[in-house]
C-alpha cells in the first residue's frame, strides 16, 4: 500500500518525462531549393529595451529594430552604400546638398503609405532637444531639411559632411503614429510599426521577442516566416541550449569556437561562421605620463608586445593583429603602415636611445626613476586580463615593471579614464563602419567625457581628420585617411593589440549565409530552408 | 493589542525613510550613470548629447533635489519611470515579473516546509543514526553546493544528454500553438528544475532549525510527565513536543514574506527566469535608480511588515508572549 502510494506520487513525473517529442533527424547537406517557412531561433544574453532605435543605446535592441524598419540607405555586403527606402539620390556639385527619390509604394506595417513626411518627421524627432537620443551628433549638422514633394526628400549642410549620406541610414520612424505625442512613452517602444521585412508579433518580457515576415516588403517577402529572439542571460546556458536546438544560432566565444564544438554531432547539424568584428583592442597610454610623452618609449613596448602570442594563447588564433584604427576589409584601411614584430632587441636599442638605464636589479630607470606604471582592466574582461598579464611578462622582460589593476567598469571609466587618473589602459572601441574617427584623435576632443582621453596632440593629424570629415570624395577620404593610419603607427599613441573575428554557429538547415565585411545578417532576408529540411512547421504560412 | 498594531504601525514610517534615505545615497554614490549614456566607447555618441540626456533624466540636479523629488512622487505611490532606454513605469515592469518570482517562491517555499520539517522531526526523533547523517550530509549538500554548478549539471543531464526537459526559459516557443493540458504540461516541464534547485538550496536552513527546536522541547520535564504518564510515542510527539516545536517555525515563516519578492540572480539567469532578481540586477547595472528604489522600497516595507506577522502570529499562538504585550 505504501508503495503504491510512493509510485501514484511519481505518476506525474513520469507523465512529464514520456510525452516528449523526439526530433527528426535529416540530412542538411544538401543545398536544396529556396522556398517560404520555418522559424529562426537566436539566443541574446541581454533583453532589447527599446524598439525605437533611436532611442535604444543597446545591441539587442538595434539587432530586433534592424529587421523592423529600414533607413534611406544601407550597407552591402561589401560595405558600399546602396539604396533602402531612398531609391536614388543626387550629391549637389557643393557637396553640400543630397535630394533623395525614395521609393513609391511602400508601405508601413499597418498599411499607411510611406511618405517623405516620415523622414522630415525622423529628421525633426532626432534633432529635437527633448527626444533622449543620444544619436542625434550628425543630425545637428543639417542646414536645412525640405520635403519637396511626396517622394522626394533634400537636406542641406552647412559645410561638405562625409558621413552626410549614411547618417540617412538611420531607421525612419512612422509620422502618423508619433507626430505630436511624446516620442520616449510611446506605445512604439514595445509595439514597433515599420517597413521592414519583418512585422512585430510578440515581446514577452525578460523571455523572448517573435517577430513574423511581411509579405507586403518591398524588396520581396523574406524566405524564413518567423524570428524568434530568446533571452537567455547566461552563456553557458545558451551553449546547452544550442547544442540541444533549442536556439539555431549564437555567438561562440574563441574556446567554444575552437575546442567544444569541435565534434561530429555538432558539425552535422551547425556551421561555423567567422568574420572580422567591428571592433578592436588596443593598450592606450596616458600622454601626459613624463614617460609616455617620448615617442621611442612607445614604440619600444610595441616592439615588446608579442601580439601573436596574444592571440594565438589568449584567443585561440580567433583575431588578427591589429595596426591601426580600422579593419582590414573596409576601404579605408592602410595595411601598409609601419609593424612591430616582437623584437626585445629594437626596443631595448629604443629605451636606451631615450635615456632609460638598467639598474642592478634588471629594472630600467631614467634619472633615478625606475620605470613602473599600472595597467588598468576591466573587471569581467578575461581576454583584456590575459594580454594584460602576457604584456606584463614581456615587458618585464626589457625591465619593465608593469602592475595590472582590474576595476569595476563604470569605476574605471568615471574615477580613471574621465579623471584622466591613468598611466596606460587596456580597452577596445567599436570600428564604426564610416570611418570617421574625428571624435578619437583630434586635440579639441579632450574635455572631461570627451573620447581623446589619452591627450593625443598632432597637428598634420587634426588637419586631416577635418578634411577628410568634410568632405564626400572617397579618394581624397582614403588619402587622408591612409596618411592618418601611417603617423598613428608611427607615433603609436596606442599599442594597437587585435581585431577579434565574430564567430558564429548557425544550424545547417539555413542556406544562403555569406558573411562579408558587413558581417552575417546584412542578407538575413535571402536566408532560406530548403522544404525538405524545414524544422519547425508553423501555421503562420497559413495565417500571417 | 489594536493599539500595539497601530503603534508598530506608525513606526514604520520614519523607518522606512530612513530605510529610502540610505539606499538613495548609496546608490547614487556608486560610480557610474544610467543605461542610455552607458555608449561609453561609441565614438558617435558626443559630449553635447551626453549633457543633454542627463537633463532630460534631472541628474544635472543636486543629489538633495533629485530626493526630495522622489519622495514627492513615492508618497503618492508613483514609483516614476524607469531610467533605462525603454522608459517604462517602473510598476508596470515590477507587476509583470512579480508573478513568476512570487510563484516560483511559494511552491519551492510549500516542498521546502513540507519536505524539512518531516527531515527535522526524524532527525530529531532518531537522532545519530544512519539515517539522520545521511539526511543530514543531503540537506547541507544542498546548502553548500554552488547552485549554478547543481543546475549546469542538471540541466547537461536531463536536457542535453537524456532530452526529457527543456533547459531553460518558461514556455516552449509554440506554447501559443498547444491545448490547455499542453500549456499546463509544457510549464510544468520547464518548472521542475528550477523549482528543484531553489528548494534542494533551501531545506537545510528548515530542517535543521526542526532538528534543534524539537531536541530542545524533548528534553524539557513535561515530556519526561507525559512518557511518566504512559502516553504512546506518537502522541507525546504530536500533542506535546511539536506544539511547542513548531514555535520558532512560525518565525521563520513571517521573515520569509520579504523574500517571496526577492529572486536569486544567479538561478534565474541561469535557466533564463525573467523574475525579480533579474529585474534588480539589471537595473542595478544600468544605474536605473528609479527602479532599484521601487524594488528596494517594496522589499523594505515587506520586511517590516513581515516581522511585524511573525510577531502577531507569534503572539496568537504563545499565551506566554501575549501577556507581556500589555
Amino acid at each position: 500500500m505504501r508503495i503504491f502510494k510512493i509510485l501514484l506520487l511519481f505518476f506525474p513525473v513520469l507523465i512529464l518525462f514520456s510525452c516528449n517529442e523526439r526530433r527528426a533527424v535529416s540530412i542538411y547537406e544538401e543545398k536544396g531549393k529556396p522556398a517560404f517557412g520555418d522559424t529562426i531561433i537566436t539566443g541574446s544574453i541581454g533583453e532589447p529595451s527599446n524598439l525605437i532605435p533611436i532611442l535604444a543605446s543597446d545591441s539587442p535592441s538595434h539587432e530586433v529594430a534592424s529587421y523592423i524598419y529600414n533607413g534611406l540607405v544601407k550597407y552591402d555586403k561589401n560595405l558600399n552604400i546602396v539604396g533602402s527606402l531612398a531609391e536614388s539620390w543626387d550629391i549637389s556639385k557643393d557637396n553640400l546638398t543630397i535630394t533623395f527619390h525614395l521609393r513609391k509604394g511602400v508601405r508601413w506595417h499597418d498599411g499607411t503609405p510611406f511618405t517623405a513626411h516620415d523622414v522630415m518627421y525622423t529628421y525633426k524627432v532626432i534633432v529635437d532637444p527633448k527626444t533622449p537620443t543620444a544619436y542625434s551628433g550628425d543630425f545637428l549638422l543639417v542646414k536645412e531639411a525640405k520635403v519637396l514633394d511626396d517622394y522626394t526628400f533634400r537636406v542641406t549642410y552647412g559645410r561638405p559632411f562625409a558621413s552626410a549620406l549614411i547618417s540617412w541610414g538611420t531607421a525612419v520612424m512612422p509620422r502618423h503614429l508619433l507626430e505630436g505625442k511624446d516620442i520616449s512613452s510611446s506605445p512604439l517602444m514595445r509595439r514597433p510599426i515599420g517597413t521592414g521585412p519583418f512585422k512585430f508579433k510578440e515581446w514577452i518580457t525578460g523571455d523572448r521577442v517573435v517577430l513574423t515576415y511581411n509579405s507586403d516588403y518591398f524588396e520581396g517577402r523574406p524566405y524564413i516566416d518567423r524570428y524568434i529572439m530568446r533571452i537567455i542571460p547566461d552563456s553557458a546556458t545558451m551553449f546547452l541550449e544550442l547544442k540541444q536546438y533549442g536556439i539555431d544560432m549564437m555567438g561562440l566565444t574563441p574556446v567554444q569556437f575552437v575546442r567544444q564544438t569541435d565534434y561530429d554531432k555538432f558539425k552535422k547539424s551547425f556551421n561555423k561562421y567567422q568574420f572580422l568584428s567591428f571592433g578592436y583592442v588596443y593598450l592606450g597610454y596616458n600622454l601626459k605620463h613624463p614617460f609616455f610623452k617620448d615617442k621611442r618609449v612607445r614604440q619600444a613596448i610595441s616592439y615588446a608586445i608579442d601580439k601573436r602570442e596574444i592571440i594565438e594563447g589568449v584567443l585561440f588564433n580567433q583575431g588578427v593583429e591589429a595596426t591601426g584604427p580600422f579593419k582590414p576589409d573596409m576601404w579605408a584601411y592602410n595595411g601598409n603602415v609601419k609593424r612591430y614584430e616582437y623584437n626585445k632587441e629594437k626596443a631595448r636599442a629604443l629605451l636606451e636611445e631615450a635615456g632609460f638605464t638598467k639598474r642592478k636589479d634588471g629594472i630600467l630607470e631614467k634619472k633615478g626613476e625606475p620605470f613602473e606604471f599600472t595597467v588598468l582592466v576591466n573587471q569581467g574582461n578575461t581576454v583584456r586580463i590575459q594580454c594584460a598579464e602576457l604584456i606584463q611578462k614581456r615587458l618585464s622582460e626589457i625591465g619593465i615593471k608593469v602592475k595590472i589593476r582590474v576595476i569595476e567598469w563604470a569605476s574605471l571609466i568615471n574615477e580613471f579614464i574621465d579623471k584622466r587618473n591613468f598611466e596606460a589602459v587596456i580597452l577596445g572601441w567599436s570600428i564604426p563602419q564610416d570611418p570617421d574617427i574625428f571624435d578619437i584623435w583630434h586635440s579639441s576632443k579632450q574635455g572631461k567625457k570627451e573620447l581623446n582621453f589619452i591627450s593625443y596632440e598632432n597637428p598634420e593629424v587634426d588637419e586631416l581628420l577635418v578634411r577628410a570629415r568634410h568632405t564626400l570624395d572617397r579618394e581624397i577620404r582614403k588619402r587622408c585617411y591612409f596618411r592618418i593610419q601611417e603617423i598613428l603607427a608611427e607615433e603609436q599613441p596606442y599599442t594597437f593589440l587585435f581585431i577579434p573575428y565574430a564567430n558564429i554557429a548557425i544550424h545547417k538547415r539555413f542556406k544562403g549565409i555569406e558573411p562579408g565585411p558587413a558581417g552575417l545578417m546584412y542578407n538575413f532576408k535571402d536566408w532560406y530552408v530548403p522544404e525538405a529540411q524545414r524544422r519547425y512547421k508553423t501555421n503562420a504560412t497559413l495565417s500571417p | 493589542m489594536l493599539r500595539y498594531l497601530l503603534k508598530r504601525l506608525f513606526f514604520m514610517i520614519p523607518m522606512l525613510l530612513g530605510i529610502t534615505l540610505v539606499s538613495f545615497l548609496v546608490i547614487h554614490l556608486t560610480p557610474g550613470e544610467p543605461g542610455v549614456l552607458d555608449v561609453e566607447m561609441n565614438p558617435k555618441v558626443t559630449k553635447e548629447v551626453r549633457e543633454r540626456i542627463r537633463a532630460f533624466y534631472g541628474l544635472d540636479k543636486p543629489l538633495h533635489i533629485q530626493y526630495w523629488m522622489w519622495l514627492k512622487r513615492i508618497v503618492k505611490l508613483d514609483f516614476g519611470v524607469s531610467f533605462s532606454t525603454d522608459r517604462r513605469p517602473v510598476i508596470d515592469k515590477i507587476k509583470e515579473r512579480l508573478p513568476i518570482t512570487i510563484g516560483i517562491n511559494l511552491i519551492s517555499m510549500f516542498l521546502i516546509f513540507v519536505i524539512g520539517i518531516p527531515i527535522g522531526i526524524y532527525c530529531a526523533r532518531y537522532k545519530d543514526t544512519i539515517l539522520d547523517k545521511g539526511f543530514t550530509a543531503f540537506v547541507f549538500a544542498g546548502y553548500a553546493a554552488p547552485t549554478f554548478w547543481v543546475a549546469l549539471l542538471l540541466m547537461m543531464f536531463f536536457g542535453v544528454y537524456l532530452d526529457i526537459l527543456p533547459i531553460s526559459g518558461l514556455k516552449s516557443f509554440n506554447y501559443d500553438e498547444f491545448t490547455p493540458f499542453g500549456k499546463a504540461m509544457d510549464l510544468a516541464k520547464h518548472l521542475i528544475m528550477p523549482i528543484f534547485i531553489s528548494a534542494f538550496g533551501g531545506l537545510a536552513g528548515i530542517s535543521r532549525y526542526m532538528k534543534n527546536s524539537l531536541l530542545e522541547v524533548l528534553r524539557q520535564e513535561y515530556i519526561t510527565t507525559a512518557y511518566a504518564k504512559g502516553l504512546p510515542e506518537h502522541v507525546v510527539l504530536k500533542r506535546h513536543a511539536l506544539r511547542n516545536a513548531l514555535l520558532p517555525v512560525i518565525t521563520i515563516l513571517g521573515l520569509s514574506v520579504p523574500g517571496l519578492i526577492g529572486g536569486s540572480v544567479i538561478f534565474e539567469s541561469i535557466f533564463s527566469i525573467p523574475g525579480m532578481g533579474q529585474l534588480f540586477y539589471m537595473s542595478v547595472m544600468a544605474r536605473d535608480y528609479p527602479t532599484i528604489m521601487g524594488i528596494l522600497v517594496m522589499g523594505a516595507f515587506l520586511t517590516l511588515l513581515g516581522n511585524l506577522l511573525a510577531d502577531i502570529m507569534y503572539a496568537l499562538a504563545d499565551p506566554r508572549i501575549r501577556i507581556g504585550v500589555g
